[in-house]
């Protein structure tokens, strides 16, 4: 790692201002940006801790949908939404491996954005909201690529709202050693609409399956998928997997997820 | 600090730049072999005290912020009961249990830890040598070769134990896959943690 150094404020108000130092970074659970710093793949002059800001932790029910801190872990995701949004709990549950989930938070993952990260096909599925120290972003348009979302440089991720569907599953393909997807699909079913988010496979980041939504929201059963197919275009080619092979299982994990949620 | 090329001084954007042009993708797709140690040879900024309580004990040392929690353990502390593996958090070599919870000690910065508990297989026997049961309990089933994922595994274990998850071998098998071993011993260690589960019951 480079040198730095490191700021822990208690207050979001102090985050913020900490964050105005020339190549100052958010610090949250550090599980992808630790591994990165290893790797002098970024160099900030400051990390502002973001684990000691009350605010940013913890889950309330509000509305038809749950309104979770940036700074909430996925172990306290997984353990707290086992009841009111079992998809959910269920994806936070198998994040990495326990010792990651004690510490790796949704508002980190949100903010990197990793191509293979799983909160994404939630979010879209969904229709869940980013919310920030100065707005509310809808997921729609946050996901902008690969490690690209619509953050400005000194806005954090305070929370995120993700409206609770009545029945959601989530799939994924892992990859056996990170244990991240090499294709993951989140299917969400609400009164009169399906959301898929669809993640791990696209080079433009995670992305929503129109045609099946389209599909499963007049049927949905696996068998409403029968005969469609997902296009290889623009998905990842890589040595765990070539286009055609990550679009075959964008199918194949849509329909399980559909059947699981059933 | 004029060391540093210039191209890395925008993270994010060189991150991306490097990782289209390379279709590597850290995080998700594994990261390359890296100059992880190199780093400790360069001049430094402040180091800052810090206090930290490690197996009941407490401890002052002075780290530098980049120190990771596993670094000042072994280096600063000589505490090299916990072990470095993959350094990425990957293989839990480097597991122990800070607040009560299982962390990669390589993916915590020493100063995050600053006024929590950490506990390590240092600090699991009891004080008149007598082994803990999870210990006792891996030495019995063989749950080791070449023992280096060894400490973390326990650590990994009683508090996979503590959590609840170790209903049965499935659920164990499934709470410990943050934990891997090199020598294959998984089926000895997913005995030993049956073992200590029951005697624990019983």
């Amino acid at each position: 790692m480079y040198d730095f150094e490191l700021t822990r404020p208690g207050t979001l108000d102090e985050a913020l201002a900490a964050l105005r130092a020339e190549d100052a970074q958010p610090l949250s659970g550090g599980q992808t940006l630790i591994p990165t710093l290893k790797q002098r793949l970024a160099m900030p002059s400051v990390l502002v801790s973001l684990t000691g800001i009350e605010e940013l932790r913890g889950i309330t029910r509000e509305d038809g949908a749950l309104r979770i801190g940036g700074g909430t872990t996925h172990g306290q995701i997984a353990r707290e939404t086992a009841d009111s949004f079992p998809g959910l709990s269920h994806l936070a549950g198998k994040i990495g491996d326990p010792a990651v989930r004690n510490r790796g938070t949704i508002g980190g993952s949100l903010a990197n954005n990793d191509p293979s990260a799983c909160y994404p096909a939630a979010m879209m599925a969904t229709g869940g909201t980013v919310i920030t120290n100065n707005r509310e972003i809808a997921a729609d348009d946050y996901f902008q690529g690969m490690f690209t979302t619509a953050l400005e440089e000194d806005e954090i991720v305070t929370g995120v709202r993700i409206p609770v569907p009545q029945s959601s599953n989530y799939q994924k393909f892992e990859q056996p050693a990170s244990r991240f997807p090499l294709v993951g699909v989140f299917v969400a079913r609400f009164d009169g609409r399906v959301g898929v988010g669809v993640t791990g496979a696209s080079e433009g980041g995670v992305f929503r399956w129109r045609e099946a939504e389209e599909a499963l929201g007049s049927d949905f059963t696996p068998e409403a998928l029968k005969d469609m197919s997902h296009p290889a275009d623009g998905m990842i080619s890589d040595l765990h997997g070539t286009a055609e092979y990550r679009a075959h299982l964008i199918a194949v994990m849509t329909r399980r997820a559909v059947a699981a949620a059933t | 600090m004029s060391k540093r090329p210039p191209d890395l001084r925008r993270p994010g954007v060189s991150r991306r730049g490097f990782l289209q042009g390379s279709s590597v993708v850290a995080g998700s797709l594994g990261l390359a072999a890296g100059e992880v140690r190199a780093a400790a040879a360069e001049p430094t900024s402040d180091t800052r005290n810090i206090e930290i309580k490690i197996n009941g004990k407490t401890r002052n040392m002075s780290v530098e912020p980049r120190t990771t929690l596993v670094e000042a353990l072994r280096d600063t502390l000589g505490m090299t009961g916990t072990k470095i593996g993959c350094n990425q958090g990957q293989c839990g070599a480097c597991t122990v249990l800070l607040n009560g919870s299982r962390v990669n000690s390589c993916l915590t910065l020493a100063v995050m830890a600053e006024g929590g508990e950490v506990v390590t297989v240092e600090g699991l026997a009891d004080p008149s040598g007598d082994l803990h049961p999870m210990q006792s309990a891996f030495a019995r089933n063989d749950a080791f070769q070449c023992g280096y994922c060894t400490p973390g595994q326990i650590l990994s274990a009683i508090a996979c134990i503590d959590e609840g998850h170790a209903g049965n071998e499935a659920e164990i098998r499934e709470y410990m896959s943050g934990n891997l071993c090199r020598c294959g011993a998984y089926p000895n260690i997913v005995a030993a943690i049956v073992q200590v589960r029951d005697s624990q019951q019983g």
